[in-house]
């Protein structure tokens, strides 16, 4: 994948290390990947990050690298961040071993010897599993509770985001396929924020919140503002958002690159154990974070006028329009306040699954699954729907694959809409 | 300028190259599904991928014949159609949209997961399966040919040959089909499908046509793709080249029987001019590369065909040789 220049110039990011703790297994796994950096002046290096999500960064693990005739090429332990870095002796096939011995009481890996071919100046990854243990062990049912805060959580992201696809459905019947990357453009403006200008990341939230708000006031005004006045056609207009999503979708890939990144607040936390169920601070506090931010904007909705205006405009625009409601200034209000929420829930995806250029089209489709499940165009319905979505795909954990989760996600959309196209709370009249 | 000749040469070759061959068969399949139905298919690549999959499954990993190959990559094709169509053509064109594109994703993240290796291979795909085709051609494959300035591989030839005798066959089946009484009827679907229902038709059962025999057109672009490519690899098949295909259809002109033909070669013309041209201008050191360096290009594409799909549905939605009276993107 591309890396642009400037992040290869700075060593730390040019073998960022990605410690992935896949706490919805309940069997806390920790994922160490070993990063192989791309070409410097030294040439190969191998990294790799050791650590588990109760544990923390494990020391002083016995790590050995051999080439492909078996000779060893390099050795050593991890420090006390977890991690290992070796040069190594030009490309081609590597076998890195930890010493499983060496690995505190209790965590255990799958596997103690990976192998990666390293092509000349380019990227590998291998990966410890490391399990340690910590809750559900007996996997099966015990593994519920935590799945279904970690559904919760998801689906409250998905919700944040989902609130404005539905809006903008519900305001102007466009189905947005560029909303996916609001979401990515907030995630991004608050990396740079937090990363490369080391503003906090709560301060940087609120800006790429501003900026995400100023992007959906601007993908109004410039864009489907006009093209609503000019008439044209849904299709035409959905055809133009994929437009839209593919420009700016690679033009972030150009930007970011290719890889993914995280923010430099909140890293390495350790879960604390609730009951049944462990969570990191990060991840309670988005669950916070999420539902004070969905209950404002519920109240906005039934108490305040605009917010009355916006599910006026959503039942039935002529009508409101006839009754004196401004119907472009609602719309672009629904714009301006999609565009933010979309970048919070962008900064609150990034925190725990890292930042990357198409973190918003892997998102796109789960929010089209929670708001077609809750009913199109309806501001509750994408609520309830992307919970129910978020805490679907996490517990087809129980019987799927980890990294086929989405996949669940989007075959529930396909037997929505066999089953009832209209959604939870939506009306029959909207099927056509 | 002999550098500024190279990159014409290898533009032209890219007007007939095997991705020219690839979409150009896609963008016949959507021409169906979307200017003469009216379908709005957002999966068109996941009907490729198992085209090309199931040659590529087919031939490798179970030993068959390349013909069972094929037979197995369309039979594929058709069930997805029936699985898709069958819940979703009777909704809105933008619930097909929704469910179309997902399940290209699902394929697409199914194929190159873990638990899949040892039937797809996964990340690392598979190759090995194009002896039995290169053994079909009447030529030398192993040498080296010239045509127009570029130098052509005997196996790049014989992929793009018989790609290029798939597209006039599906163009010429497509023409027929138009001129039918069954053509016909599509177009009226298209238009106003309370007016075709009203005159007796079941809508749904040509819906479900149209979405079959274009779905097995991207499924034999599939199969050129991974034979011409040599291998069959799940990044092969983002969902971003559904959107290349549209852009080459609406670029040619919805609802001509050229139109995705022609639009797919001036796509692929104009893509690789941006490609080889940046790339010198960078090897120049004429864009700095804080601005834009080399491995950028490629993602340049998209961002040239999202804008220029942008640009052409506001401006031009009739593309170059389509009709406006007879495309649904204007469609109220």
């Amino acid at each position: 994948m591309p890396i642009p220049r400037h992040l290869r110039a700075c060593g730390q990011w040019a073998a960022r290390v990605l410690v992935v703790a896949v706490a919805g297994f309940g069997v806390s796994l920790g994922l160490a990947i070993a990063t192989l950096s791309p070409a410097s002046a030294e040439g190969e290096i191998i990294r790799l990050t050791l650590a588990t999500n109760l544990s923390g960064p494990i020391e002083g693990v016995e790590i050995t690298v051999t080439d492909d005739a078996g000779d060893e090429v390099a050795q050593g332990q991890t420090d006390d961040e977890g991690r290992f870095e070796e040069d190594l002796p030009g490309p081609g096939e590597y076998t890195v071993t930890i010493n499983a011995d060496d690995l505190p009481e209790g965590v255990t890996a799958a596997a103690t010897e990976r192998t990666v071919t390293v092509p000349e100046g380019g990227v590998g990854r291998v990966a410890f599993a490391l399990s340690d243990g910590s809750i559900g062990q007996s996997g099966g049912l015990s593994r519920i509770p935590q799945l279904l805060v970690e559904g919760l959580r998801f689906g409250l992201l998905i919700a944040i985001c989902a609130v404005g696809l539905s809006l903008i459905f519900g305001t102007t019947g466009l189905t947005n396929f560029a909303h996916g990357e609001l979401v990515a453009i907030g995630a991004i403006v608050g990396w740079f924020l937090n990363v490369d200008a080391g503003i906090p990341l709560i301060a940087s939230t609120v800006i790429a919140m501003a900026v995400g708000g100023f992007v959906g006031w601007l993908n109004d005004v410039a864009l489907w503002g006009p093209l609503r006045r000019r008439g044209s056609g849904l299709v035409a207009m959905l055809v133009i958002s994929i437009g839209l999503s593919l420009a700016l979708r690679y033009l972030l890939n150009i930007i970011f690159g290719g890889r993914s990144q995280p923010y430099s607040d909140y890293r390495g936390q350790r879960a604390n154990e609730y009951g049944p169920v462990a969570l990191t601070d990060k991840d309670l506090y988005s669950i916070l974070i999420s539902l004070v931010v969905l209950v404002l904007v519920a109240l906005m909705l039934q108490r305040t006028k605009i917010g009355k205006a916006m599910r006026a405009v959503a039942d039935n625009r002529d009508l409101a329009a006839s009754s004196g409601i401004n119907v472009d200034r609602v719309i672009r209000f629904v714009w301006i306040v999609g565009g933010a929420l979309a970048a919070l829930g962008g900064v609150l995806f990034g925190l725990s699954d890292e930042v990357s250029w198409d973190m918003g089209f892997k998102l796109l489709l789960l929010m089209f699954a929670g708001i077609t499940l809750g009913g199109l165009g309806t501001a509750y319905g994408a609520l309830l729907g992307s919970i129910i979505v978020g805490v679907f795909v996490q517990l087809s954990t129980l019987v799927i694959a980890d990294e086929l989760k989405y996949v669940g996600g989007l075959l529930l959309l396909i037997v929505i809409l066999v089953v009832r196209p209209q959604g939870i709370l939506g009306s029959r009249a909207r099927v056509g | 300028m002999s550098e500024f000749l190279d990159i014409l040469a290898l533009s032209v070759k890219s007007l007939v190259s095997q991705s020219a061959v690839f979409f150009a068969l896609m963008g016949v399949g959507l021409n169906l599904h979307f200017g003469y139905t009216g379908l709005l298919n957002f999966g068109q690549i996941g009907f490729a991928l198992l085209g090309g999959y199931g040659v590529a499954i087919s031939v490798s990993m179970w030993g068959l014949p390349l013909m069972v190959g094929v037979l197995v990559g369309v039979i594929a094709a058709l069930v997805l159609a029936l699985l898709l169509g069958l819940p979703t053509l009777r909704l809105r064109a933008d619930y097909l949209a929704i469910v179309t594109i997902a399940a290209a994703e699902i394929l697409r993240l199914v194929f190159r997961s873990t638990p899949a290796t040892p039937i797809t291979g996964a990340t690392r795909g598979l190759s090995n399966f194009g002896q039995d085709f290169y053994a079909l051609a009447p030529f030398e494959t192993q040498g080296t040919y010239d045509f127009l300035g570029s130098t052509w591989t005997g196996r790049e030839i014989w992929a793009v040959l018989v790609g290029w005798f798939l597209v006039t066959v599906f163009s010429l089946l497509i023409w027929q089909l138009m001129r039918s009484p069954w053509g016909r009827v599509l177009k009226s679907i298209r238009e106003d499908e309370d007016a075709v229902r009203s005159l007796g038709k079941n809508v749904y059962s040509y819906k479900m046509q149209s979405l079959i025999l274009g779905g097995v057109i991207a499924s034999f672009g599939g199969m050129i793709l991974v034979l011409a490519t040599g291998s069959a690899n799940p990044d092969q098949f983002q969902n971003a080249n559904t959107f290349l295909a549209y852009a080459a259809l609406i670029l040619g002109g919805t609802a001509r029987v050229l139109g995705p033909v022609i639009g797919s070669m001036i796509l692929w013309f104009i893509i690789a001019f941006t490609d080889a041209g940046l790339a010198a201008l960078i090897r120049n050191d004429l864009i700095p590369d804080e601005i834009l360096s080399a491995p950028d290009v490629a993602n340049i594409r998209f961002i040239l065909v999202g804008v220029g799909l942008m640009l052409l549905l506001i401006f031009r939605p009739q593309g170059i040789f389509g009709d406006r009276r007879e495309i649904v993107l204007d469609a109220h």
